[in-house]
């Protein structure tokens, strides 16, 4: 029923030959977005959630998708992992339709909340995906384990989602997303509901990770510092309609702690950031 | 019996305890004590007047006092049940001596105090967690019912016709015990299982149906409506028209009755899976039926149980008032139209325990297979 994706006639999910594809990084595009856009036909009026939105994303990036509430960070994310259809536009996951990467499981998704299944303990919930996948039994043990190990959280296989922390159903809900072993991975706003001083430590954990895996990462945010910390190149976002207002680079170096924030460096790019947020509020107000 | 006891905040003995409840329970009991017991041969009896009465009395005393000065307070009730009972074998025991108690005034008294006793009992026995509270506490509270029952028509001399004591339905039970249990097969373990799965089961079947063809549901859910409406007095006639007199027809009323409920009850649950945990799904590239296997069936094991639940009593009712309307010379309901034309009362009363220890087994039985299944769901996670 759902083997090989129908060819589609809004040529919204063409894929994109590589070798078309400007680069705009220093490596191969994992995504490449060309003029989307999308509208949501809603019973009053249409929603315009993103308006010819174009973007690049390199392999290794660590791109933050930043903006008020409502300008189309999570329509954006839920474009790119085929869970919303574009309008018009075309886009491209490892060169191939977003259909067409889903179903070949190329990306991990972290949601907004852990949306862990009550009914499974925690390794159970890491070895879901892996259950999907047809992978055996000890193959799919193996990979939760190392995944939990990789997040902080060995030795609680045996829990249950309600007897866990905030934080730590967020870090098993990564554990889940990185069982894939995804080259790519769409985080939105996965410490959103979290106090400050968890978000702090997760970011840390989150920065060693990617640089340990060397992983792509689209991570939805409206926390300035949270972008500027995490960040090879920062996408700033307006509403009304969601478009993009400008994409700022951040050349901190890739080994990050904490303290970096405390640098004119950072406090530079944050500042690049803000200004760039004030001038899409200006549109509206 | 001082020594380290005395550094327990929850100690409490006759002379530190201003437990104004066993006070006033004291008070009631003194009081009864000044009126008659019962009547022998048309004299009224006193508590001291040559009965065992006063042995009683010293009993239950002494098991108040041993449950007060109990090392805790859950132990010290189970020794205050030891009175509450003691108490009420009083009546029994003077029963026995052919004494009638109706005008006992004294009795009945002692009697009300003794089940004020059992109530604060059991309001400290429920709040012991684990099977004193889930299990215990209701044994005892059905057993205090049947005993009051008890006492109450053999005390009263309640004719049988009207309401016979559960000894007696018991004793009818046993003297039955072959027809009642070929009464059971007939209805319960023929007709009610059948039927039970089969309108269980197309419930579910069209649900799941439903759930994929969506002018199925639009077009079904108003006929569920229409079809609970029905009264079973209604169809069963037919059903015994189309299908004949034995389980057959009684299958179909189940069906009939069951059918709906189950399907409203999958098509809820089936729709009460969060979207971010079908996006999930969807994001791992999982098709209807994994999803359906993965996911929603186990978001809606709540409701199927629900369903199970509320069918387990429809069934049984639907088959015995179904036998009301022509059935083989065997089955529950059978029993039970004959009997009382022939004023067998006490088979009828049998019956109708056979039929309720029946229904809450069905029913307690789903209940616990419930709560094996659904133990993360946070109505049955909570305490
Ligand atoms: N399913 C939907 N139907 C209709 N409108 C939607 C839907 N999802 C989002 N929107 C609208 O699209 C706009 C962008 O939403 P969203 O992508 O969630 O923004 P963000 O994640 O940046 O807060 C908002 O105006 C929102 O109300
Ligand atoms: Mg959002």
């Amino acid at each position: 029923m759902h083997t090989a994706p129908p060819p589609r006639s809004d040529g919204a999910s063409t894929p994109v030959p590589a070798s078309s594809a400007p680069a705009d990084g220093p490596g191969h595009p994992i995504v490449d977005i060309r003029g989307l856009s999308l509208i949501y036909p809603t019973a009053d009026q249409p929603v315009t959630a993103l308006s010819d939105v174009s973007l690049s994303i390199a392999k290794g990036d660590f791109v933050s998708l930043i903006g008020p509430s409502g300008c189309g960070k999570t329509t954006l994310l839920r474009v790119i992992a085929d869970l919303e259809r574009p309008t018009s536009g075309r886009i491209a996951v490892e060169g191939l339709s977003p259909e067409q990467a889903r179903l070949k499981r190329l990306y991990g998704y972290v949601f907004q909340a852990p949306a862990l299944y009550p009914w499974r303990n925690v390794e159970r919930n890491v070895m879901l995906p892996l259950e999907i996948m047809g992978l055996p039994a000890a193959e799919r043990r193996t990979r939760a384990r190392a995944q939990l190990e990789r997040v902080g959280l060995a030795g609680f296989e045996r829990k249950f989602p309600w007897q866990l922390s905030g934080g730590m159903q967020q870090r098993v809900s990564i554990a889940r997303a990185l069982a894939l072993q995804p080259d790519l991975l769409l985080l939105d706003e996965p410490f959103g509901a979290l106090d400050e001083i968890t978000r702090d430590h997760l970011n840390l954990h989150l920065t060693q990770l990617w640089r340990a895996t060397g992983k792509t990462c689209v991570f939805v945010t409206h926390s300035i510092a949270e972008a500027v910390f995490l960040s090879t190149r920062i996408v700033v976002m307006s509403p009304r309609p969601g478009r993009i207002l400008d994409v700022i680079d951040c050349d901190l170096p890739r080994e990050r702690t904490l303290d970096i924030r405390e640098t004119p460096e950072f406090a530079a790019i944050a500042h690049r950031v803000r200004e760039g947020l004030k001038e899409g509020h200006s549109y509206d107000d | 019996m001082t020594g380290h006891h005395t550094a327990d905040p929850y100690r409490t003995t006759l002379r530190t305890a201003a437990d104004w409840g066993l006070v006033a329970l004291v008070l009631i009991v003194l009081a009864a004590l000044t009126l008659p017991l019962g009547a022998k041969d048309g004299v009224a009896l006193g508590w001291f007047g040559g009965s065992l009465a006063p042995l009683f009395l010293i009993g239950v005393a002494l098991a108040v006092i041993g449950g007060r000065t109990a090392p805790s307070r859950p132990l010290g009730a189970w020794v205050e049940l030891a009175a509450v009972a003691l108490a009420w074998l009083l009546p029994l025991h003077l029963l026995d001596e052919e004494i009638d108690l109706s005008a006992g005034w004294g009795l009945w008294l002692f009697l009300t105090a003794a089940t004020l006793l059992l109530w604060r009992v059991l309001g400290t026995l429920s709040g012991v967690p684990g099977w004193t509270r889930s299990v215990l506490v209701p044994g005892l509270f059905g057993l205090g019912l049947l005993a009051g029952w008890e006492v109450l028509v053999r005390g009263f001399q309640v004719p049988a016709i009207l309401l016979p004591a559960p000894s007696r339905i018991a004793a009818a039970l046993a003297a039955n015990a072959p027809v009642l249990w070929d009464d059971f097969g007939q209805t319960v373990l023929t007709a009610v299982v059948r039927g039970y799965l089969m309108g269980c089961g197309a419930g579910f079947a069209v649900a799941l149906l439903a759930d994929r063809v969506p002018f199925l549901a639009r077009g079904l859910l108003p006929l569920g409506n229409l079809a609970s409406a029905i009264p079973v007095v209604g169809i069963a006639p037919i059903m015994v028209m189309w299908f004949g007199f034995d389980w057959p027809s009684k299958a179909a009323v189940i069906v009939v009755m069951t059918f709906f409920p189950m399907l409203i009850n999958t098509l809820a649950g089936l729709d009460s899976s969060e979207r971010i945990q079908l996006d999930l799904m969807r994001s791992y590239g999982a098709g209807h039926a994994r999803t359906l296997v993965k996911l929603r069936l186990p978001n809606a094991l709540p409701f199927l149980f629900n369903g199970l639940k509320i069918n387990s009593t429809l069934a049984l009712i639907g088959a015995i008032v179904a036998e009301f309307f022509g059935t083989p010379v065997v089955g529950m309901g059978f029993r039970i139209s004959t009997e009382v034309a022939r004023m067998n009362l006490d088979i009828v009363w049998a019956t109708i325990a056979v039929a309720a220890l029946t229904g809450s087994g069905f029913y307690g039985g789903l209940a616990l297979l419930e709560r094996l299944t659904t133990a993360w769901h946070p109505s049955m996670r909570e305490r």
